[in-house]
């Protein structure tokens, strides 16, 4: 059996990493089909449901008879201090299950208008409440799922490969090659990574869309982060060239390429699938930190970064809590990637141990 | 003359002089070993010939080639000329199987059908005495005698005209290490393989070799015939080293 599958049957024992590996992949799976899932569009907002609260669901008529899903319409008023307060009235909007709404189109090539829950206007319906604009932000959240959860890994992605490439090549061949490429780390490694981020994204434009944006972001997360993966696989590459089977395949003719390919990246393997899980993390943050900031996404597209520039003011979060919830997925995401990561790493040494093979 | 060792001087940093003018030559046919204790320079004799060192000085000549780069030695060397190293526990890559590694031994050989690919390998298995169809498994699945066997099968995929054991056997149980000799004694009968054995155990080496070299803190300090050395040995440490192992005393 091979080392694969072996250390594939130890992760899956692990039942805290599996569930978190299936809470990310339902979080990707509603990033991919985010138009259909979300009742609301990135450009739809309702200037009357200022901070409206998340939308009570009911089942039951007022005198009590099965009525199936439905929400009420609200009415806005001030109280005494001028703060907004929602009452509900009584029209009844029937909850829509694949309803027709807004077409759009489905996964970027087919034109649909069908939604997985709507409700016919004027009715609203706010699953998670509705942000400053009257925007469903449960619907912003699974949009702007497909921004935060991606950039992370496009760009851990990026600086996988460089790593990799550069701690492979320093770690294998030595001397001055070595010398060159760590220097180039440590100068990326000085800077610490917030102000490196702030540093890098001011020396791009500000007049970009949102898509060369987004690529922005990309590159400057893996610029940061590739440093310390090569830093980490060189160490490993040092260790590994002088393996015994490492000097055999030199002996019998492998090109030094291809000793690289078969023989020492590939034991790098558990300790990068590690590090790039736990690295995620941090991508994520930096995304979030940037579009916070308001140097990232930028309205009217959604991440959760941004999502969360709103919930700065202390006395917003006082009375409309629900803008938090970017941050509770922010959370969410994160942990699951760090258990995930701790899980593969667990996964991996033990085997690796047993056979004296460790790295 | 198949290989000729020339001169050849290698100082590690401390400084420890690994190798203090070796010259050697290897005829085929000839069995050679290489006895001395450990941390003699043995070892990194047999990594200057294959490539794996370079030397500080002097120079290895194979069938008349000088052979001064790695790239110098990619071509026929690498196919006639084979190591097995002597922990086989750290020879085989854990990540392939037995098919692949056996596969691998071929990579600067011409491209040959699958169907010739895998007779080959039947071949060498059976050279030393292993079932086809470990092909599939992986070398965690093998005990250390087994794996020995499977590294000495990678090494002869080329049919190589050379192999060089480096204390192949030494890591071994006692009764392991006499299936393995047992089963290169055969080997020698089976193919036209020149042994160069290296080994601190003067037991196992007479076994195996016709000519035997003593090697004394980074020098051969004798190179005579299996049984002139082992009867009338002239060096001194060669001596003592009989006597460690056989427990007898030569005259004078
Ligand atoms: N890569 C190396 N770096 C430094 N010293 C080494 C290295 N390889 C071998 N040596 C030293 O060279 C001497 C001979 O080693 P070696 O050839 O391995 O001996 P043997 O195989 O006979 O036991 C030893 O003192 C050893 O410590
Ligand atoms: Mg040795």
């Amino acid at each position: 059996m091979s080392e694969f599958k072996l250390a594939w049957q130890r992760f899956v024992k692990d039942r805290v990493a599996l569930i978190a590996l299936w809470v990310l992949g339902i979080l990707y799976a509603a990033a991919l089909f985010a138009d259909v899932i979300t009742p609301y569009s990135l450009r739809d907002e309702s200037r009357l449901h200022t901070y409206c609260p998340p939308t009570a669901i009911h089942f039951l008529t007022s005198d009590g008879h099965w009525a199936g899903p439905y929400v009420r319409g609200v009415a806005m008023s001030y109280d005494e201090y001028r703060r907004r307060i929602y009452r509900e009235t009584d029209e009844a909007y029937p909850l829509k299950f694949f309803g027709k709404g807004e077409s759009y189109k489905f996964l970027g090539v087919v034109t649909w208008d069908r939604h997985l829950l709507s409700v016919d206007a004027p009715g609203r319906v706010y699953l998670l409440g509705a942000d400053s604009r009257g925007r469903d932000i449960f619907s912003r959240i699974i949009h702007g799922a497909r921004v935060s959860l991606t950039i992370g890994l496009f760009g851990v992605l990026i600086s996988f490969v460089l790593g990799l490439l550069v701690g492979g090549i320093a770690g294998y061949f030595g001397g001055r090659i070595d010398n060159i490429l760590m220097r180039m780390c440590e100068m990326v490694m000085m800077v610490p990574g917030f102000y490196l981020l702030l540093a890098l994204r001011a020396a791009v434009p500000d007049t970009l869309n949102s898509l060369q944006v987004y690529a922005a972001i990309v590159i400057i997360l893996a610029f940061i982060g590739w440093a310390g993966l090569a830093r980490v696989i060189r160490g490993m590459c040092l260790s590994l060239k002088e393996r015994d089977y490492v000097l055999a395949a030199r002996t019998m003719g492998l090109t030094d390429m291809e000793i690289v390919m078969r023989h020492i990246l590939p034991h790098t393997i558990s300790y990068s699938l590690a590090a790039v899980a736990l690295a995620v993390p941090g991508y994520i943050l930096g995304e979030s930190a940037l579009s916070l900031i308001g140097l990232g996404i930028q309205d009217p597209y959604a991440s959760w970064g941004n999502m969360l520039s709103e919930a700065m003011n202390i006395v917003r979060i006082q009375f409309a809590p629900w803008i938090l919830w970017p941050a509770f997925f922010i959370a969410l995401t994160v942990m699951c990637f760090n258990l995930i990561g701790d899980a593969l790493r667990d996964a991996w040494d033990p085997m690796l141990k047993g056979r004296g093979d460790q790295p | 003359m198949l290989l000729r060792v020339n001169d050849v001087y290698k100082t590690f940093p401390g400084p420890v002089a690994a190798l203090d003018g070796v010259s050697l030559d290897v005829h085929s046919g000839e069995h050679v070993s290489i006895v001395g204790e450990s941390g003699c320079g043995k070892t990194t004799l047999a990594r200057v010939i294959m490539g794996l060192v370079d030397p500080d000085e002097g120079s290895v000549i194979f069938n008349g080639h000088p052979l001064l780069t790695a790239h110098s030695r990619r071509g026929d060397f690498s196919r006639q000329v084979r190591m097995v190293f002597q922990d086989p526990f750290s020879s085989l890559d854990p990540r392939y199987s037995v098919r692949a590694i056996l596969k691998e031994a071929l990579r600067r050989e011409p491209k040959m059908t699958p169907g010739e690919d895998f007779l080959r390998m039947r071949k060498v298995l059976d050279l030393v005495r292993m079932p086809a169809d470990i092909l599939t498994r992986y070398p965690h699945e093998f005990s250390g005698g087994e794996r020995q066997r499977i590294a000495i099968a990678r090494a002869l995929m080329t049919s190589p005209k050379l192999l060089i054991l480096d204390e192949a056997v030494s890591s071994l149980d006692v009764l392991v290490q006499q299936e393995i000799l047992a089963m290169l004694e055969e080997l020698q009968q089976r193919m036209p393989v020149t042994y160069f054995f290296i080994s601190h155990n003067l037991r196992v080496v007479r076994r195996l070799s016709r000519k035997v070299a003593v090697m004394y803190q980074g020098r051969i300090v004798e190179y005579a015939d299996r049984d002139t050395l082992f009867n009338a040995p002239s060096h001194p440490y060669t001596q003592v080293l009989l006597k460690a192992a056989f427990n007898y005393e030569v005259s004078p």
